[in-house]
Parts: C-alpha cells; sequence; structure tokens
C-alpha cells in the first residue's frame, strides 16, 4: 500500500497532531503474583498504573507541544472501562482529549498494532509515541510493528528526541547495546521511548480540574473494522523456579565433584 | 575542686569536648561551656553562687528540682561534637571483671559476647553521633531464657545494662553513658505466630519493623506504624519508647494496638503479659507502664500486636499552602471531608523543603513553585475510584477556596514514595547539614508554628529553624540546623523551647521520649507529683537501678 498519504501531508507544525499509545499494567512498585490457574498473573485488587514508559512517551508528546512543534497531544488506551483512569491521568499531565478502545479481551502486540495502525489513519498524527516496552509483558514490539503496517519509518528507545521545523524531521538518539545511535528520521514517525529520555512532570490540581472537561471518545474494536484474530495462544504462566539457598563445602574436591555431579558444569 | 570531683567519678563521658575538660575553672569563675547558660541568667539576677564555684538558678519553679540542686548542678551540658551532660558515674555499680566475661560467655555461647572493639565502637554511638558511651562488653541473647538469665547475674553483681535495639532513637536512650553492659535483642527475630483472622502478630522483640511489615504484606496486613527509621528499628524498640510514627492519625499509639508482651525486669524475673485478646479486663493493665518506659522498668522481650488489613486503594497528594493558618484550616476540612480514608497528614516548611533538596540526591519539588508549607495527605481505603474521586474532589474544593496554592496527586507507587521520601528524608538531610539541634513537641495546633517563628526571630542569623512534623497529631519536630555546635546558640534554644512549652501546657518529648538528652526536663510537663510516684515505681521494680541508668527520669530523684 502506497504511502501516498505521508508525501502529500506537509506537516506544518501548527497543526500536527501527536498520537501517544498509552497502556495500563499493574504498578512498577507491586510485588507480582501468578494465579493459581496458571493463566496468568494476579491482578484483582492490585494497584494498576500508567505503564513507566508510557508516561514518558506522553511526557515526550507534551514537551513537543509546549515547545510550538505541535498542536494536539491525543492519548490512546485500549482495554477495559478501567483504562478511563489511565487516560484521565494523562489528561491530568497535559493531553487534549483521549480515545478509549473498549474491549475485555487482552490483545498481544500485533493486535494492538493493528488497531493503532486504524486510528492512525483516521486522525493522521506527524508522530506516534509509545514507550518502547510495557513492564507487564516486556514484548518490546508494538511501536516496531505500527510503524511496519503504516510504512512509517521508527526509531526506537529514544533517548533524545530533536525536531526540526523546516525539514520536517525529527534527530532521534536511540540506546543501544553498544551505546548510542543517531538516526534522521522522516515525519510521520513511530518513535518508542526509553528511560533516559525524560523525567514524566506531575499531575497537579489545577491540571486534574482542567482534564475533568477534556473528551475520551470511547471505540470498539468493530468500529475500527481490525481483525482481531490472534495467532499466538498463552498456554500456561508460571513463576521463575525459586532461587535455590547456597550450599557450604568442606573442600575443594567436594566443590570440584559437587560442580562435576551435580551442576554438570566441569 | 571540681577536678577532684570529676577524677572521682571513674569514666566519664569525654567527646571532643572543648571548654570543660581543659579549662580548669577557678573558684569565681565558670567554664566556658556553661557561660552562655549561666550570662543568660545572671543577667536576668537570679543565679546564686554555691560555696564550690559552681552556679544553679532559682528560676526553676519546681520545689524538687531546687531541694537537689547540688546533684543537678554537676550538669553541664558540652556540646563539642556530642551532648552529653558531665553526669556522674554511680559508684555503687560495679565494674566488669573478666570473672563476668567468663559468666556471660558459658550461658550465651562464646560468638554472643562482644568485645570486639569495633562493634562496640558502633554500639556505643547513637544514630545522630552525638552521644557515646564506654561500654567494654556487648552481650546478644538468643531467647527470653538468656535475657532473664543475663538480668538476674547483673542484678546480683550490681553491673549496669542498656537495653538495645536498632539504636535509632534521637535522645540518646539506646547507648551506655558510661559502661554499661549492652544488652542487643537483634538475635531474637522471629515471628512466633500470625491470625489471619483477627490479624493479631506475635513476634520477638529483635524483628526489624521494615521486615515485619514485608511478612504481612505477603498476608495481605500491615503494621498500625510506620516512621522513617522502618529499616532499622526493632518493634521490641518501638515498643519501648511508644513510638508514633506516619500512621497515628489513623491507627492510634501503641498503647491501643500491643495487645500484650512479655518482659524481664531487673532481677531476671519473666512477666508474661502476652496476651492476643482485644480485650482483657483482669486486674491493673501492666504491660502500658513498660510501653514508652523505655526500658528503665524492664527489657521487652515478646510483642503482639493488632495488624491491620492492606486496604488495595491508597492515594497521596502532595499540597502547597501559602500561610499556616491555610495548613490548619486544611487539617480540619481533610478530617472532616476525607475522613475515614485519611491515613497521614504531615507538614513541612519552605526551610525543611530548601534543605532535603540541597542535601538529598535524586528529590526534586513535586510542586512547580516555591511556597512557605507543604503538606502531605494520604487516604487509604478499600474503593480505588471513590476514594480517588473524593480526593480529588476534596483538594479541588480547597483550592477554590483558596486553602490551598497548588498541589499534586501521585499517579502510581513510585511517585507516592517520592513524595514521602522528602518528608522522611529531612532528619537525614540534617545529619548531612552538620549540627543539629532536635526537638519533638506536642502543642495545640493552633500554636504549632508560633514556636517557629519565635525561635527564628530569637536565633537569627545564628541557625536555620525548620519545623515539620505529624500535623494531623499536634506534633512538631522542630530542629535548629547550624554548620556546628555551639554553646552560644545552645543557650538560646534552652531551656527557651522548654519554656515555651510548658506555658502552652505542651509536652517537651511528643513521641521521641525522654533518653538521656531531656532526663532531668520532665517537669516541664509533668507535675513533681507525678514524678515522684514515676520514681517510685521505678524504685519497686528496678531497686538497684541498673536497668538504663541516667535516663527518663531526673537524677536529682536517685541519690548515690
Amino acid at each position: 500500500e502506497i504511502k501516498s498519504a505521508s508525501v502529500s501531508f506537509l506537516y506544518c507544525y501548527r497543526t500536527m497532531k501527536i498520537l501517544v499509545a498509552v497502556k495500563r499494567v499493574v504498578d512498577y512498585a507491586v510485588k507480582i503474583r501468578v494465579k493459581p490457574d496458571k493463566t496468568g498473573v494476579e491482578t484483582q485488587n492490585v494497584k494498576m498504573s500508567m505503564n513507566p514508559f508510557c508516561e514518558i512517551a506522553l511526557e515526550e508528546a507534551l514537551r513537543i507541544k509546549e515547545a510550538g512543534f505541535a498542536k494536539e497531544v491525543i492519548a490512546v488506551s485500549i482495554g477495559p472501562s478501567q483504562c478511563v483512569d489511565t487516560l484521565r491521568t494523562g489528561l491530568a499531565m497535559g493531553a487534549d482529549r483521549g480515545i478509549h478502545v473498549e474491549t475485555n479481551s487482552s490483545f498481544l502486540p500485533l493486535t494492538i498494532a493493528k488497531i493503532l495502525k486504524s486510528l492512525a489513519d483516521v486522525e493522521n498524527p506527524g508522530l506516534i509515541f509509545l514507550g518502547k516496552q510495557a513492564i507487564d509483558d516486556d514484548c518490546n514490539q508494538t511501536g516496531q510493528m505500527v510503524a511496519a503496517l503504516l510504512g512509517w519509518p521508527q526509531a526506537t528507545f529514544a533517548s533524545k528526541v530533536v525536531l526540526d521545523k523546516d525539514k520536517n524531521v525529527a534527530t532521534v538518539d536511540r540506546e543501544v547495546d553498544g551505546g548510542l545511535e543517531t538516526l534522521n528520521v522522516d515525519l510521520p514517525a513511530v518513535i518508542t521511548t526509553d528511560l533516559r529520555l525524560n523525567q514524566p512532570r506531575y499531575a497537579s490540581l489545577p491540571n486534574i480540574m482542567k482534564a475533568k472537561s477534556k473528551p475520551i471518545k470511547k471505540m470498539t474494536v468493530q468500529d475500527l473494522k481490525v481483525d482481531i484474530k490472534s495467532d499466538i495462544e498463552i498456554l500456561e504462566v508460571t513463576e521463575p523456579p525459586k532461587r535455590k539457598s547456597g550450599v557450604m563445602v568442606s573442600s575443594v574436591d567436594e566443590l570440584i565433584d559437587k560442580l562435576k555431579n551435580e551442576a554438570h558444569v566441569v | 575542686m571540681m577536678m577532684q570531683k570529676l577524677r572521682r567519678s571513674g569514666a566519664f563521658i569525654r567527646f571532643g569536648c572543648k571548654s570543660l575538660i581543659t579549662s580548669r575553672p577557678d573558684k569565681n569563675s565558670v567554664s566556658r561551656s556553661v557561660s552562655g547558660f549561666v550570662n543568660h541568667y545572671k543577667s536576668k539576677g537570679k543565679l546564686f553562687e554555691l560555696s564550690d564555684g559552681n552556679y544553679y538558678n532559682t528560676e526553676l519553679h519546681h520545689p524538687c528540682i531546687s531541694r537537689h540542686l547540688g546533684m543537678l548542678l554537676q550538669q553541664y551540658k558540652c556540646f563539642g561534637s556530642s551532648a552529653v551532660s558531665l553526669i556522674q558515674r554511680n559508684p555503687l555499680f560495679s565494674s566488669l571483671d573478666s570473672k563476668d566475661v567468663s559468666y556471660f560467655k558459658e550461658i550465651l555461647g562464646e560468638k554472643n559476647v562482644i568485645e570486639d572493639k569495633e562493634r562496640l565502637e558502633t554500639a556505643n554511638t547513637d544514630w545522630m553521633h552525638k552521644y557515646k558511651g564506654s561500654s567494654k562488653l556487648m552481650l546478644l541473647p538468643k531467647n527470653t531464657q538468656e535475657v532473664s538469665q543475663i538480668l538476674q547475674y547483673c542484678d546480683s553483681r550490681r553491673l549496669a545494662v542498656v537495653p538495645q535495639g536498632g539504636n535509632t532513637g534521637l535522645v540518646g536512650g539506646s547507648v551506655p553513658v558510661f559502661d554499661e553492659v549492652i544488652i542487643n535483642v537483634g538475635l531474637m527475630n522471629k515471628v512466633l505466630a500470625f491470625d489471619e483472622v483477627s490479624g493479631v502478630l506475635v513476634c520477638e522483640a529483635g524483628c526489624i519493623l521494615e521486615n515485619l511489615a514485608t511478612f504481612l504484606d505477603t498476608k495481605g496486613f500491615i503494621m498500625p506504624l510506620d516512621l522513617g527509621a522502618k529499616g532499622s528499628c526493632h518493634i521490641g524498640g518501638n515498643v519501648s519508647t511508644n513510638a508514633g510514627g506516619l500512621r497515628l492519625i489513623r491507627y492510634g499509639s501503641l498503647h491501643g494496638t500491643v495487645l500484650g508482651l512479655e518482659a524481664v525486669t531487673a532481677n531476671g524475673n519473666v512477666l508474661d503479659m502476652l496476651g492476643t485478646l482485644r480485650k482483657d479486663n483482669t486486674g491493673y493493665d501492666l504491660k502500658h507502664l513498660f510501653i514508652g518506659s523505655e526500658g528503665s522498668l524492664g527489657i521487652v522481650t515478646k510483642v503482639s500486636i493488632l495488624t491491620q488489613p492492606k486496604l488495595s486503594s491508597v492515594n497521596l497528594a502532595f499540597i502547597a499552602c501559602k500561610d499556616y493558618l491555610s495548613c490548619q484550616k486544611l487539617l480540619v476540612e481533610a478530617k472532616r471531608n476525607l475522613g475515614e480514608i485519611l491515613s497521614a497528614f504531615e507538614f513541612l516548611d519552605n526551610n525543611s523543603m530548601d534543605l532535603v533538596l540541597n542535601h538529598l540526591d535524586g528529590v526534586r519539588n513535586p510542586v512547580s513553585s516555591s511556597e512557605n508549607f507543604y503538606i502531605l495527605i494520604e487516604t487509604t481505603g478499600s474503593d480505588e475510584t471513590n476514594d480517588r474521586e473524593k480526593l480529588e474532589a476534596f483538594l479541588l474544593k480547597s483550592l477554590e477556596k483558596g486553602l490551598v496554592s497548588d498541589g499534586v496527586i501521585a499517579q502510581d507507587i513510585n511517585q507516592a514514595s517520592s513524595f514521602w521520601r522528602i518528608r522522611e528524608g529531612i532528619t537525614e538531610a540534617l545529619q548531612r547539614a552538620g549540627a543539629v539541634y532536635k526537638y519533638d513537641l506536642s502543642l495545640p495546633v493552633e500554636e504549632i508554628y508560633n514556636i517557629v517563628n519565635d525561635l527564628r526571630g530569637r536565633l537569627g542569623d545564628l541557625a536555620n529553624v525548620m519545623g515539620y512534623g505529624h500535623l494531623g497529631d499536634g506534633n512538631l519536630h522542630l530542629n535548629i540546623s547550624a554548620t556546628e555546635y555551639n554553646d552560644k546558640l545552645l543557650g538560646l534554644i534552652e531551656p527557651y523551647v522548654y519554656e515555651w512549652t510548658s506555658k502552652h501546657r505542651g509536652s517537651i518529648s511528643a513521641e521521641h521520649g525522654l533518653g538521656v538528652m531531656k532526663a532531668n526536663e520532665i517537669f516541664y510537663s509533668k507535675s513533681p507529683e507525678t514524678v515522684a510516684l514515676m520514681a517510685s515505681i521505678k524504685k519497686l521494680l528496678d531497686p538497684k537501678g541498673i536497668l538504663n541508668p541516667y535516663k527518663v527520669l531526673p537524677h536529682s530523684l536517685f541519690s548515690y
């Protein structure tokens, strides 16, 4: 599918929209437990919050808007009715409006990516920001899949984002294993954010008050005409094996014996 | 004359005290360290000179004190790099000898009798590095039986002892003054029982508060108290000092939440008062004597405490207020509108915030602009959405009414921890900033900030005065920070602070206890008759006075 859309849109910053995907996950500080039936992690009566990387993504989008490079920041969340709380947090931080795609199913990255693509086709943002990964599944796939589905360039693990007003280009520093890599990406583009990009702001009272009047549009998966059939089925979720306590050995010979016959490493 | 007295008293505390020991006062002069205090009162024309060249003050209006002034007077505050009064070591106490050490090794085992200099160095020094003893021996009993054996022996030998837990006390109550034997209950750290229906936890006194909280977390419960020292303090110590903390406003004091305890008295007698019942009106409830007695009536060895179910919805707001009056009004409104979900209400002033921002890493002011006062409001309830809406509605209304100038609500546990870090980090920041004079006062809520302002006016540029604390409980932590300890400053602060508090019928120690720091100041908050009865009880339970001597009660009441 030819992305003629990206060519015909001259990204005039005064009208540019930024779409930010935010996920509602178990709070980072909570000690998680696996459900007894092993179908997943216990989420009942557990504190849920916005995924920390999504917070960073939203913060970056807000800073870009405040710098005058964008007109509107839209927060999007896909999930059950409580996602509205997460979106309200986003609005309280400063997003202009929210979109809630309501579903009780738990979607994997590819389905999320398809939904985000449909939304992008409707909203035509100049930038899509996502957290690099969600702290519940650690997939690190959604951003990349969205970019591929849209045919847009992607810059993942961003630790610095600088926009060039005239050339319609974003210069992104990426955190990679070997160090830092700097990329120029043409807009529209998908950027996923890493930890050192920024420190998200707190939701202040005046902004919480303003957020009450900001709209959250409810949509369904059917509205967006997305095929939600998944190729992957989760069979079982288990805890990692408990770390065994150490054993004191009385001699070098005993150590060698254990390394050979118990640990099988020599 | 004074020199001879010092020599006779055996080991006394000497800790970087520049003035006292080096300068030999002659009959008519007074050593530098007291000059601030003395000059202040001399100018008031109320000093009376004793024949031995010491001065005393007739201003103190309690008869007990004037009667025992001779004793009282041997104390001079020495704030070189420590703050120890020059107390006389009780000559009736025995000194440790090798036979004693062998006996202890026999009953405790070699490993748990500590004579190692480095470990003793730490055990002899309090958390604030303000008080330092010179004990030569630390004992680590593993169970109540061993504690009983130790005390029985010490009582018969007349060896003074110091019960010690996490050593996080702030009034010098957990370290020796001279060579008292340290009995540290750190090895008695087992949880004995937990009833998941009633929430009653029974554990040994050496359990660290944070470890208990972690254990309870797995069961879906929380401890009824929480304080900054939770990573090191022991529950036995908490009980012995009747610790308050951040959640008192919601769960009450330890006098209410402790259902029972086991303690060993000075002669080794084990008092089993370890009930787990919510209601038990059979006879005098003696456990209350031990709660808050700071180890002077017995060593607590086991505690039975009522814990609370862990509620899922915790919200925290960090608010900025323009003036103290708004803070008070906010408290009243919070109690009314947040009612049953309010679980903490703390305040700190601008000076405290600046101190924390300057001395601690990784903290930032949650509120965008600098304000005069900051408040932390925490709610704990069972319904996330409901509580959130309630808190937001309350805060927005307060914003409209002008009580609140700005504020933020924590969006996740991480943000909440960073807000708490600011409030709980003030103590640490004060330590890093240099010398700190620390006062813990209970005052009527409307008076709390007046003392801070008055003291600020009084000290001027000499020091930085900070006020923060549990506003919800009427408890002010008044701290004066200076680059170094100096007697002129001390003379301006004490007894001004105590007198100010006494005038408003406040308490000179809301939750920290008296320890050695305020052992002689009790009369500012309690009547002489009450204190006399306390002394009788002490003499009844500990006739030889071996348990944590020189602390809690005035030295004047115990003649050596």
